[in-house]
């Protein structure tokens, strides 16, 4: 039984991983290796769809402070969107909000990266 | 509430185990839902401290989590036997510069605070390592 999957899509030119389950210390390595497959096919404009993900720890968290930097390097982005409360609060708390653009909708969260202003 | 008890192997897969447990435990003693996340959370990131530093991944080790309630206040012990931690030698991350350097791991220890009324830590019977993590019920 696995507790975590990724899914993967692409819309826009724009690469979408949809998290379901339970992101932690056990899980996080196969979000990990989601971002290297992406990043290794130069895939940087990257929307995670949180919709269905039931809980995230640190071990998570570390996962998007891992690549974020080297996404960015290459013009692209990590963009959050659809997130529960629950999940909300935990990347609130560690002031995430401030680093990560953080969307309602996942469209919105596409559009974002055809945005002249961004 | 009586005190409760489980002992897993130092092991991320048994992370689920541990929360669900603490998860029943504070259930029963009359949390709601944002708390029990919060104290389940909480507890994740002790155990995975637990694993990563103290046993360095070692699954042959043993992690023993208890819970106990009373007058309002209830408390989870998590201990281990793997190496000696001293809390005052970490610094609590400032988490402004923490996200402006991109830097990762470390926040485990910031988000039990963050999420508790207290952690308090201890070396127990000898050579173990305790962190204990307490919250009350609303008022």
């Amino acid at each position: 039984m696995s507790d975590f999957k990724i899914g993967q899509r692409e819309a826009q030119n724009v690469s979408i991983l949809d998290l379901k389950g339970y992101l932690d210390a056990h899980t996080a390595p196969k979000l990990e290796e989601a971002f290297q497959n992406l990043l290794r096919g130069q895939r940087y404009r990257i929307v995670v769809n949180c919709r269905d993900l039931s809980y995230i720890s640190s071990a998570g968290l570390g996962v998007f402070m891992a690549f974020i930097e080297d996404v960015r390097n290459n013009k692209g982005d990590i963009k959050l969107t659809n997130m529960s409360p629950k999940v909300y609060n935990v990347f609130d708390l560690l002031g995430f909000p401030l680093l990560y653009e953080i969307f309602k909708d996942e469209q919105e969260a596409v559009t974002r990266f055809f945005d002249r202003t961004n | 509430m009586n005190t409760a008890s489980i002992e897993v192997e130092s092991r991320t897969e048994r992370l689920i185990e541990v929360r669900d447990f603490v998860s029943a435990r504070a259930r029963a003693f009359g949390f709601g839902d944002e708390d029990i996340s919060k104290i389940a959370l909480a507890v994740d990131e002790a155990c995975t401290n637990v694993i990563k530093h103290a046993y360095r991944f070692d699954p042959t080790k043993i992690i023993r989590v208890s819970c106990s309630g009373r007058n309002g206040e209830f408390a989870i012990i998590i201990k281990d036997d793997g190496v000696r931690f001293d809390p005052t030698q970490v610094q609590p991350p400032d988490m402004k510069e923490y996200l402006s350097h991109y830097r990762r791991g470390g926040l485990g220890m910031y988000l039990m605070k963050s999420l508790m009324d207290r952690v308090e830590y201890a070396i127990a019977e000898g050579k173990a390592n305790e962190v204990r993590l307490i919250k009350n019920l609303p008022a």
